[in-house]
């Protein structure tokens, strides 16, 4: 019991730190390095949690995928023309105090007020445990959420559409795409 | 056994920590790096309360949330390399044809 404390512990100031360093840093490379190391930290958070599966993803789908995307971008773009941007500037005071104040809110929520979910009931919990979530987890997904499941399919065929045709432009056609690419 | 509340405060924290992001860096990739964060503080919000309430719809909304931070990462991207060429900048005080 001990050691679980001392882990959430690790991986939670894994995370903010990770996070401080995203938001803070000046480098950009050193922010996406954050940022993976943040996914994982979540990652090992989700294992605590007992989504094996979420986890799996994650590691596979934020910290492959997404931050390759990142760092590829990152990378095509001239780095050094863009990476020492100027961080401070006139709004930021402004922009510390509204965050600190909806941190002080959503915790006071979260430490004095009511929670309006029961805890659920000791049998569902150690049903997941003893088969594991990641079956019951899949048993759910491909039939009570199987129609948002397809939508979501649809969702990324869309998206890489569109991510191909927006990257494709050249320089002259920005603005809008060019007549002899469509016919 | 943690409790409920020190996952939602930690989702909490590192929603207010991509506010801040989103916020303050101006340029557009570390924005679209912020509102990763902010995604993250739910989905840890999220997985706590399915664990807390013992059903696994929690998981499901988290899977679905990955798939469409997965979608606006590729198409933000796609946008920000079109920018770039465009205006060669990613400032985002730069490019501001729509403000007012």
């Amino acid at each position: 019991m001990d050691l679980s404390f001392l882990f959430f512990y690790l991986f939670a100031a894994v995370a903010v730190g990770a996070a401080l360093v995203v938001v803070l840093n000046r480098n950009i490379l050193h922010c996406a390095m954050a940022l993976v190391l943040m996914f994982f930290a979540i990652a090992a958070l989700f294992l605590m949690l007992g989504a094996e599966f979420i986890a799996a993803v994650q590691v596979l789908v934020y910290a492959g995928a997404i931050m390759v995307l990142f760092l590829f971008v990152i990378l095509l773009i001239q780095i050094d023309r863009v990476q020492m941007l100027r961080f401070a500037h006139r709004q930021s005071p402004l922009v510390v105090i509204i965050a600190v104040l909806l941190l002080a809110e959503l915790l006071y929520m979260i430490i004095r007020g009511t929670l309006g979910i029961a805890p659920g009931g000791a049998d569902a919990a150690a049903a997941g445990a003893a088969s594991g979530s990641t079956e019951a987890f899949g048993a759910l997904l491909y039939t009570t959420y199987l129609f948002p499941f397809e939508v979501a399919s649809v969702l990324l065929l869309a998206a890489m559409i569109g991510a191909i045709l927006l990257a494709r432009l050249d320089k002259e056609e920005v603005g809008g795409v060019s007549r002899q690419d469509m016919s | 056994m943690i409790s409920l509340q020190h996952y939602l405060a930690l989702g909490a924290i590192l929603f207010a920590i991509g506010v801040v992001g989103v916020l303050t860096r101006r340029n557009a990739i570390l924005i679209l790096m912020a509102i990763e964060l902010m995604l993250n503080g739910v989905n840890i919000t999220l997985i706590a309360f399915a664990r807390h309430a013992g059903n696994l719809t929690g998981q499901i909304f988290v899977l679905f949330i990955i798939t469409v931070a997965a979608a606006e990462a590729a198409v933000g991207l796609a946008l920000v390399i079109a920018l770039f060429r465009g205006r060669d900048t990613l400032n985002v005080d730069e490019i501001h044809l729509l403000k007012w």
